[in-house]
Order: C-alpha cells, then structure tokens, then sequence
C-alpha cells in the first residue's frame, strides 16, 4: 500500500470556498438531524437559555429604552413641521415592533451571545475539551451546539418583545414630557397601528436570527484553529459573520412580509 | 520484538497494520504497524512531531487516516457507525496532553459528566461512590470541589486520567502524560500509569518523549522516527542499536536530565 488512496490533496481556492459552503451547510443540516432525536439535553438546555437570555436583559434594557427615546426624540421635529405629533405614537410603535426592536436585538445579541458561543466553543476545542467529550462517548454536538442553537432561538423573540416595551416606555417618556399624553392613551395610539402580521413578521425574525446568531457563533468555535489567535478569531468572526447575515435576512423577511401584507 | 512472559500473546486489543496519515505534504504516519496485547502496556517513543499523537488519535476515531487499518477490540474503527463508535469509546480512555478538563465544572463535576452522559437512571448515591473511588485511586480526594483553574499541573493531569476511569476503560491511551511536569511530579504519574493497569486491569498505549516515563511504564517500546517504527522491543533492546538517530535520542534526554 502506498499510503496515497485517501490522502489529502490540496484544492484550489474556488473548490475550497465551496467545500467551505458545502461544510457549513453540512453542520447547518446536522442541527436538524440531532434536535429530534434522545438524548435530549434538558439541563444544559435551561443553563443556556439563562445565560442567553436573563443575562442579555440589563444591555437590552439599556439599548433599546434608548433607541425608544431617540427615535422619538428625533421624529418629532419632522412631524412638527406638519402639526402631527399626535401621530408619534404610531409611528414609534409601527418602527419599533417591524424593524427596530429585531434589528436592534439581533445585534447585540450577535455581539454578547454570538461572541460568547465562538470564544467558549473555540476555546473548548483548542484545549481539546471537545475531543475529550467525543472520546468519553458524548455527542460534543448535540450537547454543546443543539443545546445553544435551540436557546438562542427561542430567546430571541422574547428578547425582542422586551426591547420593543422597553422602547416603547422610552417613547413614552419623551412623548408625556412633552405632549403631557397619558399612559392609556399613548398605548391605545400605538397599538391601533400595529396588525397581526406586524407581530408574525417580527418574531419570524427574530427566530431566524436567533438560529443564525447561534449557529454561525457555533461552527466558528466548534472549527476553531490555531490556539488562543484562534479563539478571537472564531469570536470576531462569529459577530461580523452574523451581523452580516442577519442584514441579508432583514431585506428577505421585509420583501416577503410586504408581499403578504399586498403593498 | 520481545514481549514480557506475564502478557498473553493471544489477545490482540489493538491491531494496526499499514497505517498512513498525511496533512497536506507533510506526511506524519507512512506505514505503521503495531499491536497492543491485552493488560500489555506499550510505549510509543518519538521526538515532538512525528506523529505519535495522531496516531492515538486516529485508535480512538478522532482523526482519520489515508489508509491502512486499526482494529480496537475486534471492531475496525473506520468502518464504524457514529453509534457504534461511541459504543467503542465507552470502553477506551484517553488522557489527553493539555489533561482537556472541562474549565466551566467543578473536578467533581468533571467526572461525573461522562458518567451521567453514558450510564441512565443511576441514583446520585451510586455517582458519588463512584466518583469518590476513582477520585482516591488517584489521590486527590481534597480538590473534589475545586474548578479546574485551581489545580497544579500534575492534579489537573491525574484528574485527567481519573475521568477516564470512571467508565472502567478496557484500554488506555495516554498522550504525554509527563510533559511539562517537573521530574518529581512525572515519576508520580508514571506510578500511577502502573497502578492504573494493575488496578483496572488496562492494557495502554503511552505516547511519549520521556525515556524515564518509558522505562518505568512499558513492557515494550516501539520507536517511531520519520514516520515509521524502527525499533520495537523492551525499553534496553530498543536502545542497544547502532541506529545515530536512536543513540542520539538516547543522549538527548540522558543530558537533558
């Protein structure tokens, strides 16, 4: 035997750009193949939407009461110039619950989860922690990526209805110390403009950018190379590979859902 | 190639034969053949980088090879189902070199998770008479509830081979196990290979470039240089060779300690 029936070639840069397609669409199957079938991973599970999502309230809290407050506070001159601060209730909530709140969550998710999952998962395979689970008969997969993808997944539109309210007290806030309008009745403006499908529309996003998040965080660190350059690599990679994507997304779910919507 | 009298030389736990692996053009493995008897602890020597690492790897299908063969415990491991691989590996322990201690749980932590992962349905007092043994067979009952970070080299290293007991392993695989620890330190863990395999009843394959690790733990020592086993026999036959390579290797950890 001459040792070269399996041996590796080197492919040219267009075949390894798309082996590279090839194997992160693989990892992206595999999700699929390993979510539904025992064993299920239930504690891991609950760690992970705790860290996902608990721990991501106080910066969301933060970002989005001020992304609220300023899109109000810049708003209002416009309308002004038309008498039509009245309409700064819906306006606000129209722009909060269809695009800012998913937008605005999706990235700091991207930046505090997505960074987290690369760097926990790089480091655990540059110090082959992912190695020692496969050799002690643990599926490293389903117990590390399954369980963080499912998290991040389910988390995000809560998350994102969270930043949507604390945006809307931001508004509020800014909306009652100028126009003295009452707690009900900013509300009931608010929510007059907002539909049924405003709502699918925003937690469809908010899940496909969820799985992205968590995904692309998790195939950066599970292939991690090169020791600790390697796990920075994997971080920085995982948030501007996501945040990338989910602006990708953002154009899809907006031209499909104002397809549904008829305009 | 001698073989020590208290090995019996009819049950084979590893077998490989022709062994190739290559990363790109470095070619690491080019033709290895090697068997490991049953409670027969072998030694594979070699100078950082060729290859003995990725050797044990590819025994627990970790890594893949270009070709040849490796049989563990009558199953080859590249024909293997995902299934049936995790089901080889319940009964194979690896040691790794960095000692791959999980940084986010506690030691006790540590060497229950294969536990719990593996075995369904045990009662927390079978987990924890469990750990508490294997714990005391390496001796470091006190740091049961200490994170990782906290242990010295050798401690994360003897936990290290502790989580792999708890399965009760057939076969152990050790990736360095001495590097990097101070020679007092390393002559503990060389006795605790040895107590492993009397204990446990382990037959091990010890990667390695220490030749005092080598002399102390093996019963046979293969000497890997330039991608092939040159010399394969007790630790003094390996060494009386007229090989400038192995006499140099030989000298090299003599001065070194």
């Amino acid at each position: 035997m001459n040792g070269n029936s399996r041996a590796s070639y080197k492919p040219g840069k267009i075949t390894r750009f798309f082996l590279h397609i090839y194997h992160a669409f693989a990892f992206v199957m595999r999700f699929f193949r390993e979510a539904f079938i025992p064993p299920f991973h239930f504690k891991e599970f609950i760690r992970q939407c705790y860290n996902m999502g608990y721990r991501s309230l106080p910066l969301i809290s933060v970002t989005g009461f001020i992304t609220g407050l300023v899109f109000t506070k810049q708003s209002r001159p416009s309308l002004a110039d038309f008498g039509a601060t009245s309409w700064l209730p819906s306006l606000v909530s129209i722009a909060i619950v269809r695009a800012l709140a998913p937008l605005v969550t999706a990235l700091i998710c991207a930046g505090k989860v997505g960074s987290n999952i690369g760097a926990e998962l790089g480091s655990m395979k540059v110090t082959e922690q992912i190695d020692a689970m496969e050799v002690s008969a643990i599926n490293p997969y389903k117990y590390l990526v399954v369980t963080r993808v499912l998290a991040t997944t389910l988390m995000l539109p809560l998350l994102m209805f969270y930043t949507a309210f604390v945006g809307m007290m931001g508004s509020f806030l800014d909306v009652h110390a100028h126009e003295q309008t009452s707690f009900i009745s900013f509300f009931e403006s608010a929510f007059s403009s907002i539909n049924f499908l405003d709502y699918w529309a925003s937690i469809a996003k908010a899940l496909v950018y969820g799985f992205t998040i968590s995904m692309v965080g998790s195939y950066k660190g599970f292939y991690a190379t090169n020791g600790t350059t390697g796990v920075g690599h994997a971080a920085n990679s995982a948030v501007v590979t996501s945040m990338f994507l989910i602006f990708i997304e953002e154009i899809i779910i907006v031209q499909i859902s104002n397809f549904l919507r008829g305009g | 190639m001698h073989i020590p009298d208290n090995i019996s030389k009819e049950e084979e736990v590893i077998v490989i034969k022709d062994l190739y692996k290559s990363f790109g053009e470095n070619h690491v493995l080019r033709g290895i053949t090697l068997n490991l008897f049953r409670r027969e602890n072998v030694v594979v020597l070699g100078r950082s980088g060729t290859g003995k690492s990725v050797l044990i790897k590819i025994i627990a299908g970790l890594l893949k090879a270009d070709a040849g063969e490796v049989w563990v415990l009558g199953k080859d491991v590249e024909k293997l189902t995902g299934k049936e691989l995790r089901q080889l590996r319940l009964k194979l322990g690896f040691s790794f070199q960095s000692s791959a201690l999980y940084d986010s749980m506690t030691v006790r932590e540590n060497l229950e998770f294969p536990l719990v992962q593996n075995v369904k349905h045990l009662k927390r007092s079978e987990i924890n008479k469990t750990v508490e043994e294997v714990i005391e067979a390496v001796g470091l009952s006190q740091t049961i509830n200490q994170m990782p970070a906290e242990l010295s080299g050798g401690q994360r290293k003897r936990i290290g081979v502790a989580r792999t007991l708890i399965l009760r392993p057939e076969i152990m695989l050790y990736d360095e196990p001495t590097a990097g620890l101070d020679p007092i330190t390393s002559i503990d863990i060389n006795n605790l290979i040895n107590e492993v395999q009397q204990r446990y009843h382990t037959s091990s394959i010890i990667i390695t470039h220490d030749l005092t690790c080598a002399k102390t733990t093996g019963d046979r020592v293969a000497m890997l240089l330039d991608g092939t086993f040159v010399r394969q026999g007790s630790f003094d036959e390996v060494f009386a060779s007229d090989d400038e390579r192995i006499k140099s290797f030989y000298d090299y950890n003599f001065i070194q300690q």
